[in-house]
């Protein structure tokens, strides 16, 4: 009896500790890293936490931030989403950190949104995804729909001369978002549904040999045919491990992805893929000074030549340089204060022009499109005439089409320019 | 009341302080977060609060897994499926509450229905404005599942290894169904941003602090049932059928109904437990079916000890603690640590940690 | 005459000598305009420069095409290249063909290419390689031309017709000049055309002759002669049916090839389970290991693909077997006749290998290389084509199966084995050292997960997660087929494979899956030991 007692004790003592408050740290400004460490999204989430120590290691050696230096807090949500909302809170309640750079899929993003509302916390989110979307608290530095799809698009439609369109996505609400854009958005330009075709397939998906195959099929009506593909993850690679064996070649057919990078390309083997697209806002293969510059800085932090850079790293070192100088404009890092200094602000991205933080928390992103080398790199064929604004709410969708967002003026996510009602995350 | 407390004390050791040591949490939460302020070094914060919710809500659901598997013998893989039944029916009624403040503004349809043009609610989404009937389904839906599942593989004396495995492939399937986006279920997103429950904003910190309170009596209710049915007369004949099945059957007793009924009210004791974790966590989606989260929940058992229901609650608190502290203070090697523990307890603890505690228990 | 000889000599020779003439100098001011150009202006470069006929176009078409067309930044002087990769680079001047030295890369910029002005080359360059000494090389040369057939690669067709001698060759030129026909005036030449079309099972012939039934917008048919409308009609029937069939054939090819890798992954668990009773979590971290041994010995012999996959399969073997082994002497020894506790112990094992592979190789997933005699595929008609590497994985399926079973019945340590699973204490009366052979099964089947491994290596990606993808499969085929039993998991695989995808096509992949899971479900109850259940009284009948 007293035994266990005496176990008990101090069992709770530390148990307790873990859900309290942290003691007082050295004068630090905290920087919070919410992205997967482990399960199936650590394989492109790793990458961006290292970026973002990166970063803050540089900016240390700057002289930090407001006199204190910057000190990075990471946690591993291990890809589970409620973990990924715990781990929100965590940072914003107990570690107190004055800003997130975190998430990459849709779910971890709308997992963590009420707590960061909540809070009153600060989120930088890197990842292009699929819009409708626009809160107070986040930053999207990733691109909308219309900052890479609609583009892509386009340049099949009227360089390659595409009539016959296959919609091919992983099942969940980025390509399904997507898709309804592309879809209202071809049939807009005269393209009949009966050349357009749509379909689903669940994540990890690895046996694409009947699907190949039917996509072959459609293809061969005598139209030129393109795959537009916002196939995610993990099934990229059986994907195009069977295009190739299939002898779909990026010539008869050529698939335009947006969810591979230079990245996934690393694991890839790239002979079948020659030829085949990537509409990004970044490749590593544009040759400027800056982007020359973060590459060699990459190299030397990560300690390895090989590893590559990707759109969602200079998104994130979009973002950090913007939270920097919100920051010395504001002169605090308070969080709202910091939120009213950043529309407006601008900072030079890595392909020589800049990015532009607009009223509706997104950023100015030029577009590029490239076919995929031999190297795993990237040559562009294609590029936007300058930066394009982001929209956070598609004019393609009847349900979104009269929607704004402008949190400068009205204050507002979702306001509807008919009924003049301000709804959803309205937080005052 | 006495009576019960002093039977506790005398002969469920580990029960009476499991559940001393639940009123002191159940007592101490409310204070800790209202009546300090939030500067003092021992304010609860919300993330707090919503841990020790989720904590419980997992012991719950440990605790229905040890009910079957320690003291009858079947091992379900899949148990995780019952638990997000049960979530899935309260996040039903939680999205019919949000109304017309969704992103859309449609009141009757929920946001990813707007979004996929559906016009009219499908009919399996009716009544789940009410919250009685939403009840009833978070209690009804596991419970049938549990029953159809139970009646076809206990009939067919389907056990050991390949009654596991055919509930892995149940929850497998029923992930598979419900991320698609075509069910009506949300597909991968699931059910989120979630405004109040029966009126009250789920946000604040006075309703986090109530749905703690009514999990801990959940789980306190849950674990008095399991133990009043374990001491019974079934109790008997369910460890009879844990140790000799064949044994037990030919001296008359209907196992399978034993079987069958057990299976059941430790699916709703699941399904109860899922409910209770949606509107703390916030967040409801198709991975919660993954068969990775039932094996999960057998692992809590393992490590608490089976087969002696405190163990199990044991178990799995612990063990999400040690996940909670190691994933924030060494999230690059967490993975590591957890592993190894759970291999050193399968091999040096047979009983779990409960069978570190000295014991002077009857046989169980 | 003597003299005149050497006069007509030196006139030749000089004529020969004299690097420039006014074909070079146009040629070489043609070329020239691709430096600068747009790549639709490229691609109008390109059809000028096949115009021309100039001897050395082939080869600066096919540099082009290669990525192997460089311009010196400091005067412009446009260069083919040996070879683009290496320091310095190889020069070989475009209009004779001849060596030009070498120089440092960073003086040459690389003409580029895209998608569409490579097309536009590969056709050009079929042109010339319709006369080309390899059967393969102008069989390819006559499908490109196909895929743009205008009058003038038809009057090439119909020319080389008269002179080919393969017969594949043949039948592809033939198509080629019968579709050309279809544009003809004389409808007897139409009809004659469509006889012989009516022989391919090629989707684009279809297509054409499908195109003879339109009506144009007036309402009348594009085809005016009826007998040949007829004649098409049946034609397109014809092709019809045979592509339903070959389909038909391709889809039990896919089952199989499904099924092949269903067998793979859980012959190693049947053994692991069925003899020991141990349930293997971490049999997917075995393949796992399996497949990054492959990506190793990929790295370590760096020119020889080739071959590096046959290395890996002995190699994957060693490692995942030994992986095995240790796990066998450490952990699960402690733990027999609790199968359920193996459980839990292997998900412990798993999970740090899995965090052991992120720690060692990164988090990333790692890029294995399909070898060339793999890749591709096998055309067996135009309706029929099966991809080498899933047609040598199911070979190589029913060769690790046969395998196996061999080692089981014919061996020694089969023997034990089996001795073993039946009896063992009346094997340890025998004399057999019942620990040795336990750890000897346990490796053997982690071995058979390891070479599972290398063959997932070819088809989907080496990462960290790649056994979690795999682990639910595995057990579905092992329960399905009867636990311990390989002939149960050979054909419970090939079957579940073969189900499922007959079924995709209708319903969509997830739901083929779900219908298989359910199915699975359904099955167990009316046979709740598998397809042959394991003779005798099981462990947990008490």
């Amino acid at each position: 009896m007293k035994r266990r007692a005496m176990l008990a004790a101090p069992c709770l003592l530390i148990a307790g500790i873990g859900l309290f408050k942290a003691a007082a740290a050295p004068d630090t400004i905290k920087v919070g890293v919410l992205h997967s460490l482990s399960g199936t999204m650590a394989i492109s989430e790793t990458t961006l936490k290292d970026t973002i120590l990166m970063m803050i290691d540089a900016q240390n050696q700057k002289g930090g931030l407001l006199g204190k230096q910057l000190e990075a807090v990471v946690v591993d949500p291990a890809s589970n989403w409620p973990l990924f909302a715990e781990k929100a809170a965590q940072l914003l309640e107990k570690d107190k950190v004055a800003v997130v750079f975190g998430c990459w899929t849709s779910v971890s993003r709308k997992s963590v949104l009420p707590v960061f509302e909540k809070d009153d916390g600060l989120l930088f989110y890197p990842v292009q995804y699929e819009g409708e979307e626009s809160s107070k608290n986040v930053i999207y530095t990733g691109a909308a729909p219309n900052q890479q799809a609609i583009p892509a698009v386009d340049y099949l439609m009227k360089e390659v001369g595409v009539k016959r369109w296959v919609l091919e996505g992983t099942d969940y609400v980025y390509p399904r978002t997507t898709n309804k854009i592309l879809e209202a958005y071809l049939l807009a330009k005269g393209v009949t549904s009966a050349d357009i075709s749509i379909n689903y397939t669940p994540f990890g998906y690895s046996d694409w040999q009947t699907r190949v195959a039917a996509i072959k099929k459609f293809g061969s009506a005598g139209k030129k045919t393109a795959v537009v593909s916002t196939i995610n993850g993990d099934a990229n690679v059986p994907f195009y491990k069977e295009l190739g064996n299939q002898r779909v070649s990026a010539e008869d057919i050529p698939v335009v992805a947006f969810s591979v990078g230079e990245e996934e390309l690393s694991g890839l083997d790239t002979k079948p893929l020659l030829g085949h697209l990537a509409a990004w806002n970044y490749f590593e293969s544009i040759n400027t000074p800056a982007n020359k510059t973060f590459i060699n800085q990459w190299h030397a932090f990560i300690k390895n030549t090989k590893r590559t850079t990707n759109d969602p790293m200079e998104a994130h070192y979009i973002g950090f340089n913007l939270w920097v100088k919100a920051v010395q404009k504001a002169k605090t890092t308070n969080v709202e204060q910091v939120l009213a200094a950043l529309p407006g602000l601008e900072t030079p991205n890595l392909t020589g022009g800049t990015a532009k933080v607009l009223p509706n928390h997104h950023i100015t992103k030029p577009v590029y499109i490239g076919e995929v080398k031999a190297d795993g790199q990237f040559n562009v064929v294609w590029k936007s005439a300058g930066e394009v604004p982001g929209d956070a709410w598609s004019h393609y969708l009847p349900g979104s089409k009269d929607i704004v967002a402008d949190w400068v003026t009205l204050k507002c996510g979702n306001y509807n320019k008919i009924t003049k009602k301000c709804s959803g995350q309205n937080y005052k | 009341m006495l009576r019960s407390w002093n039977w506790l004390v005398g002969n469920d050791r580990g029960g009476a302080w499991f559940l001393a040591a639940l009123t002191v949490v159940t007592a101490a939460v409310p204070i800790l977060n209202q009546a300090l302020a939030p500067s003092s070094a021992l304010h609860l914060s919300a993330y707090g609060i919503t841990l020790i919710g989720k904590y419980l809500c997992y012991a719950l659901l440990a605790l229905s897994v040890d009910f079957i598997w320690g003291y009858c013998g079947i091992l379900s893989l899949g148990h995780a499926a019952f638990f997000a039944l049960g979530g899935y029916a309260m996040g039903m009624y939680l999205m019919r509450q949000i109304g017309p403040r969704g992103v859309y503004g449609d009141p009757v349809l929920p946001d990813f229905m707007v979004f996929l043009n559906w016009k009219s609610l499908p009919w399996f989404w009716y009544g789940f404005n009410n919250f009685p009937f939403a009840l009833l389904m978070m209690l009804l839906v596991p419970g049938l599942l549990a029953l159809v599942f139970g009646w076809f593989a206990f009939r067919s004396r389907v056990t050991g290894v390949y009654f596991s495995i055919i509930t892995q492939a149940l929850t497998y399937a029923l992930m598979l169904a419900f991320f698609r986006n075509d069910m009506g279920f949300g597909g991968n997103n699931g059910f989120t941003d979630f405004k109040d429950i029966l009126g009250c904003d789920l946000h604040s910190d006075g309703t986090r602090v109530v749905l703690l309170v009514i999990t801990a009596i959940a789980l306190a209710a849950g674990y008095l049932a399991c133990r009043a049915i374990v001491e019974s007369r079934a109790g008997r004949v369910m460890r009879a059928i844990r140790d000799a099945e064949s044994r037990t059957r030919f001296l008359g007793y209907p196992v399978e109904s034993f079987k069958l009924w057990i299976f059941v009210f430790s699916g709703i004791l699941a399904g109860v437990a899922g409910a209770l974790y949606v509107p703390q966590i916030g967040i409801i989606n198709p991975s919660e079916f993954a068969p990775i989260n039932s094996i999960e929940a057998v692992i809590w058992v393992a490590v608490g000890g089976r087969g002696t229901l405190y163990g199990a609650i044991a178990g799995a608190v612990l063990v999400n603690y040690a996940k909670t502290y190691l994933t924030g203070a060494f999230p690059e090697v967490w993975l590591y640590a957890l592993g190894a523990l759970f291999v050193l307890v399968t091999l040096l603890l047979p009983r779990g940690l409960i069978g570190l505690a000295p014991s002077r228990s009857k046989d169980t | 005459m003597r003299q005149c000889l050497l006069i007509l000599l030196t006139v030749w020779g000089g004529v020969a000598v004299r690097a420039e003439s006014p074909n070079d100098a146009a040629f070489l001011a043609t070329l020239g305009e691709l430096r600068e150009a747009t790549y639709s202006d490229k691609a109008s470069i390109v059809e000028k420069l096949s115009q021309a006929g100039h001897p050395s176009v082939r080869a600066v078409l096919t540099a082009l095409l290669e990525d192997r067309l460089y311009y010196r930044n400091h005067d412009g002087e446009i260069f083919i290249v040996k070879s683009a990769e290496g320091d310095p680079l190889n020069l070989v001047d475009p209009v004779s063909l001849k060596d030009a030295g070498t120089a440092p890369a960073d003086g040459f910029t690389k003409i580029g290419t895209n998608n569409a002005l490579r097309r536009e080359l590969k056709a050009g360059i079929a042109r010339f390689a319709l006369s080309s000494p390899d059967v393969a090389l102008r069989l390819e040369a006559v499908q490109e031309m196909l895929r743009s057939l205008d009058d003038r690669n038809a009057a090439l067709l119909r020319a080389r017709l008269k002179v080919e001698k393969n017969s594949s060759v043949r039948k592809e030129i033939a198509t080629g000049v019968a579709l050309a026909a279809l544009d003809g005036a004389d409808a007897k030449a139409r009809l004659e055309a469509i006889a012989t079309l009516r022989q391919s099972v090629s989707q684009d012939v279809r297509n054409r002759l499908a195109l003879l039934l339109d009506k144009s917008p007036d309402g009348a048919f594009v085809e005016s002669d009826e007998k040949v409308r007829r004649a098409a009609a049946s034609a397109v029937e014809s092709i019809d049916h045979w592509r339903a069939f070959y389909s038909g054939i391709q889809t039990i090819f896919f089952g199989l090839s499904l099924g092949s890798i269903l067998v793979l992954i859980s012959i190693g668990l049947a053994i692991t389970f069925g003899v020991m009773g141990v349930i293997n979590m971490a049999h997917g971290e075995l393949m796992m290991l399996g497949a990054y041994a492959t990506y190793a010995v990929q790295v370590a012999m760096p020119g020889h693909v080739g071959i590096s996959i046959l290395v890996a399969i002995p190699a994957a073997f060693i490692v995942a077997g030994l992986a095995g082994v240790l796990m066998e002497r450490t952990i699960i020894r402690f733990l027999y006749g609790r199968p359920l506790e193996t459980l839990l112990a292997t998900f412990g094992v798993s999970l740090v290998l899995q965090q052991a592979v992120r720690s060692v190789f990164s988090a990333l997933n790692r890029s294995v290389v399909t070898p060339d005699w793999m890749s591709g595929t096998l055309r067996l008609n135009d309706a029929l084509a099966i991809t080498y590497n899933r047609l040598y994985l199911v070979i190589f399926t029913l060769i690790v199966f046969a395998v196996i079973l061999a080692v089981l019945k014919r061996t020694r340590i089969g023997l034990d084995i089996r001795a073993v699973s039946q009896n063992r204490s009346m094997a340890k009366a025998m004399g057999i050292r019942t620990e040795w052979v336990d750890a000897m099964t346990f490796g053997l089947g982690s071995g058979i997960a390891g070479v599972a491994g290398v063959a997932l290596s070819q088809l989907t990606n080496v990462g960290p997660n790649l056994g979690q993808s795999y682990i639910i499969d595995s057990f579905m085929v092992v329960v399905f087929g009867g636990v311990g039993n390989l002939w149960g998991s050979l054909i419970g695989g090939l079957s579940m494979g073969i189900v499922n995808k007959l079924l995709e096509p209708y319903s969509g992949a997830v739901l083929a899956k779900i219908f298989v899971l359910v199915a699975l479900i359904l099955f167990i109850q009316a046979r709740p030991r598998g397809l042959f259940p394991q003779a005798g009284r099981a462990p947990e009948d008490k």
